[in-house]
């Protein structure tokens, strides 16, 4: 499961940074997105991967070895609310670029 | 144990904001008068409670006992709920970002709040990131703190639309949340060897930290400094500041310039409360690449203010040179210097707000006074059709040219760190910090502080240049009109600066207190890890 996670994280990050680092504005934010994710798994990652555990203790005493760390869980929905509201205000501005300047490079004009 | 209400008064600077601007989402935005009513009001409690708190600390520390109050909001004790920490540099910090707030928002009542719609709450909302971001005392909240402050300088930046403000506006976003998400992955790794995320909890924990996670708990630290100077606007982070804050309409500028102060608080605070220790591989870390980056950003920013033509780039510029100064004396040493540092950002901050505020009122003698409004995006929006200025209401003072040419003199000398004025005892008080540092003075200590004296001059050249050009150049455009409102935030601004110069003395050692607090580590891991819940003993969670 280890190789698979941070096979994902890696190809993520890495289509992620290629994606920001190209002129059109489109594509900067779909990095942007890929990063995100990227960084969401990796945050729960650094949780330490535990298969069919909760992240809740029930009553009684309970052995802590047989439960997942619930505070990644918690970081992780905080920075998804996060990301995906940025992204919902990148394009918008994306779109009102396009309108400005009539063109979909990030610096507002193509260079011709 | 029973609190007083004082103690309730640290979270008011979140909540506060908070509600206003909430309440301000009920109100249609026809209603100019309401909106600016609760956010006038607002910003001036936040003052008010501000300088409580400051006056709080200021007492409590003066007096022997522990200025740092942690307030446990959950009231779960320290590790496990979340905190909000006051100290020194906190409270300094608050009221800093409350006079601001309250000076920008004054100015921008005279007409700047109409450029585009909902205004006044995300000017709220920027004030409650700033607040939070200085209050809390855990990693994690710190991030969710400063993305509330950039979600909100993001439409601050883009008020008054139009395609200078949406193209710098774009990069601006972007750069931060690439950023933002490098400040997670800092986080994360901190969190995955440490396993946890209150900074004072992370302070005991992190000396012990040996073997192969040291190079994972480095490498976290390492990453999260790079989003933190991302923020300060470190040389060769901070190319998009100075277009940045040039494209925000003034009174937005005038509050940013407290902005990449924040990288600098979170610099001071982590860096030093985190790897400020003496034991084991935290004894130093760092310092050089705080030392010698600060230096490279007073270099890039003097060199920048000479080559601007505008002055709102060379305002951009003026930041730069401060957050430079600000980083390359953190870097060099501890004690005095910090001292030194902190009066500087209080008065380079307030001049660089003033400077702002003065660059649109002397600039308006060249241009059209036109607002610049992109078209209606809202159905309730307000918007000022062109030239249809006249039925504003505000007292006009005479004597304009005077007034703004005075104030713009004033701003020049502070900024430039010349005497008499407070950014010349700051500048010499780091001077004389640094030559009175114990293992003496290195060559790379003379070097900083030969930069600082020629980026105070460069500043000098490039304002005095821009000042002849825009007030004594023969001009026959009729005389601007200055109101009430836009004249009195820069006299506010400037008359604080003042008195930072008269009442010198109780300031410096209000300042020495809170950069020998920041050094004593011990003292705050022990006041925020041992405060004890309200009715600890009968609630047993």
């Amino acid at each position: 499961m280890e190789i698979v996670l941070s096979l994902g994280i890696g190809i993520l990050t890495g289509s992620g940074v290629w994606l920001i680092l190209r002129p059109r504005t489109f594509q900067v934010i779909v990095g942007l997105s890929l990063v995100s994710y990227a960084v969401n798994l990796f945050i729960y990652a650094m949780g330490r991967l535990k298969v069919d555990a909760p992240p809740i203790v029930g009553s009684g005493l309970a052995d802590p070895a047989d439960y997942v760390d619930p505070v990644p869980q918690a970081l992780v929905l905080t920075a998804i609310v996060i990301s995906f509201a940025m992204t919902a205000l990148l394009l918008v501005m994306l779109l009102a670029s396009r309108g400005l300047t009539g063109t979909d490079h990030v610096d507002g004009d193509d260079g011709e | 144990m029973t609190l007083s209400w004082t103690h309730h008064l640290i979270v008011a600077p979140v909540l506060l904001p908070l509600i206003g601007a909430a309440l301000m989402l009920l109100f249609n935005e026809r209603r100019r008068l309401l909106k600016n009513v609760i956010a006038l009001s607002t910003a001036s409690a936040l003052l008010v409670i501000a300088i409580l708190l400051l006056r709080g600390a200021a007492s409590a520390g003066f007096a022997g006992e522990p200025a740092t109050t942690a307030y446990l909001i959950g009231n779960w004790p320290a590790p496990f709920g979340i905190v909000l920490v006051i100290d020194w540099l906190s409270a300094l910090m608050l009221v800093l970002t409350a006079l601001l707030g309250l000076t920008s928002l004054i100015y921008s009542l005279a007409r700047w709040d109409r450029a585009g719609p909902r205004f006044h709450a995300l000017f709220l909302l920027q004030l409650m990131g700033l607040n939070g971001a200085f209050l809390t005392g855990d990693l994690f909240n710190l991030f969710v703190f400063f993305e509330v402050l950039l979600a909100a300088s993001y439409g601050l930046l883009l008020h008054g639309s139009g395609p200078v403000r949406v193209k710098a506006g774009l990069h601006y976003v972007s750069i931060n949340i690439a950023t933002s998400l490098l400040f997670l992955i800092g986080a994360a790794l901190i969190y995955g060897v440490t396993g946890t995320l209150n900074m004072a909890d992370l302070a005991t924990r992190i000396p012990l930290v040996t073997g192969s996670d040291l190079a994972l708990l480095q490498g976290g630290m390492a990453i999260l400094g790079i989003a933190f100077l991302v923020k300060a606007g470190m040389w060769p982070l901070g190319f998009w500041l100075p277009r940045t804050y040039a494209a925000a309409v003034p009174p937005v500028a005038a509050i940013f310039a407290i902005l990449s102060k924040v990288g600098i608080y979170a610099v001071l605070r982590v860096y030093l409360l985190l790897l400020g220790g003496d034991e084991g591989w935290t004894a130093s870390s760092g310092e050089e690449w705080l030392l010698f980056g600060g230096m490279a950003t007073i270099a890039f920013g003097a060199i920048g203010v000479l080559a601007v033509r505008t002055l709102s780039h060379v305002a951009g510029y003026c930041v730069i040179i401060s957050s430079g100064t600000l980083l390359a004396t953190i870097g060099a040493g501890e004690g005095a210097v910090l001292a030194g540092a902190l009066f500087y950002l209080v008065s380079s901050t307030l001049a660089v707000s003033a400077f702002y505020l003065l660059i649109e009122l002397v600039e308006r003698r060249e241009g059209d006074t036109a607002l610049q409004t992109g078209g209606a995006v809202f159905d309730d929006e307000y918007t000022i059709a062109r030239g249809d200025q006249e039925d504003e209401i505000g007292i006009v003072i005479p004597a304009t040219i005077a007034i703004v040419g005075g104030g713009f003199a004033f701003c020049a000398l502070l900024i430039a760190g010349l005497p008499p004025l407070s950014g010349f005892i700051a500048k010499f008080a780091i001077i004389d910090g640094l030559l009175g540092l114990d293992d003496g003075v290195a060559t790379p200590i003379w070097w900083l502080i030969g930069l600082i004296v020629v980026s105070g001059m460069a500043t000098l050249i490039a304002t005095t240049r821009a000042g002849i050009d825009l007030i004594w150049t023969p001009s026959d455009k009729p005389q601007p009109v200055l109101r009430m409102a836009e004249a009195l935030p820069v006299g506010i601004l400037l008359a604080v600066c003042l008195g930072l110069m008269v009442f010198a003395g109780p300031t410096m050692r209000y300042m020495e207190r809170a950069g020998q607090s920041l050094t004593d580590r011990q003292g705050y891991i022990r006041s925020v890890l041992s405060a004890p819940p309200a009715g600890a003993g009968s609630m047993q969670p």
